[in-house]
């Protein structure tokens, strides 16, 4: 009897333990819908503009070095 | 365009950073829960401003032992993008604290009273006002080798106070930053604090934010020697 409730404690001791870890809130609704790759997309187009602009300007700029020579 | 590989592997690691900085797993930390991902983008500004300011200096001595001009643009740009990117830390550090250090049972004025404290945060105002002195005492200065000598030493003097200012005092002090009392050691690098899985995203990010300033900084370089030919041409 002793046994069982041991057992007993021990098992509602250790759903405690998991239910003090699932505290820390994350966003985990965002990852399950697929929303965050929404947000990807957005910074990573921005990125891609950013990037085209800084490598057009490059190339500006190698055609003015070129003249120059 | 001279040198492609260096951009395209700024680009990767860039890109790497954003998508594996957002969707891979990070450690789930009471207080900081999902902004712990800003170490990707915030903590990467200060390491691209530290890496330019050293990129800067070392021109600034070369400049001192050769007296060639050339040094003092190449100087003078890194140390600019150097100030961007300090800029850009500083901002994203005051948008991140102010979700996670403000006390939410507390006024938000009395919050603010206690972040301004910060040591962390003094220290930084303090470097980088020290570079925008670089910038005044430059353009205060007409002749070119005088303006070229005196910001060298003053390069050199700014670095040598960044370590003061950002990495010493801020560790002295009891701070809600990391690397303060109570959480003593390099925040970043220490190998016991960070989680080995966000390893594999910080440091490409570093790499990847630096090649981005470097390059900014290059065009400007560039941009800067091809006006002082046509000045010199007429």
């Amino acid at each position: 009897m002793t046994y069982k409730i041991f057992l007993m404690l021990f098992f509602s001791l250790i759903s405690l333990l998991a239910f003090a870890q699932k505290k820390i809130d994350m966003a985990d609704t965002m990852r399950s819908n697929g929303k965050i790759y929404v947000v990807v997309a957005i910074i990573l187009t921005i990125f891609a503009g950013l990037i085209f602009y800084l490598i057009r300007i490059d190339r500006k700029i190698t055609k003015i070095e070129k003249n120059q020579l | 365009m001279n040198k492609w590989w260096w951009k395209i592997l700024c680009i990767c690691l860039l890109v790497y950073t954003f998508i594996a900085g957002l969707l891979m797993d990070v450690p789930r930390i009471p207080i900081l829960n999902e902004t712990v991902r800003n170490l990707y983008f915030h903590v990467c500004m200060w390491f691209a401003m530290m890496i330019l300011f050293t990129i800067s200096v070392v021109h600034a001595v070369k400049y001192l032992s050769t007296n060639n001009l050339k040094f003092d643009i190449l100087s003078r740009q890194y140390a600019v993008v150097g100030i961007v990117f300090g800029l850009l830390g500083y901002a994203t550090g005051a948008i991140w604290a102010s979700y996670t250090w403000v006390d939410p049972n507390q006024a938000a004025s009395a919050s603010f009273g206690a972040i301004a404290r910060e040591p962390k945060l003094i220290g930084a105002a303090i470097a980088l006002l020290i570079y925008f002195a670089y910038l005044v005492l430059r353009d205060s200065i007409n002749d070119l080798d005088k303006k070229a000598r005196i910001s060298a030493v003053y390069n050199i003097f700014a670095f040598a106070f960044l370590f003061p200012s950002i990495w010493i005092i801020p560790r002295l002090l009891p701070s809600l930053h990391p690397g303060g009392i109570g959480t003593e050691g390099n925040p970043a690098l220490e190998f016991k604090d960070l989680a080995p899985n966000m390893r594999w995203v910080f440091y490409p990010a570093i790499i990847g934010w630096t090649l981005l300033g470097v390059w900014i900084a290059s065009l400007k370089v560039r941009l800067k020697f091809l006006k002082e030919k046509t000045l010199f041409a007429q």
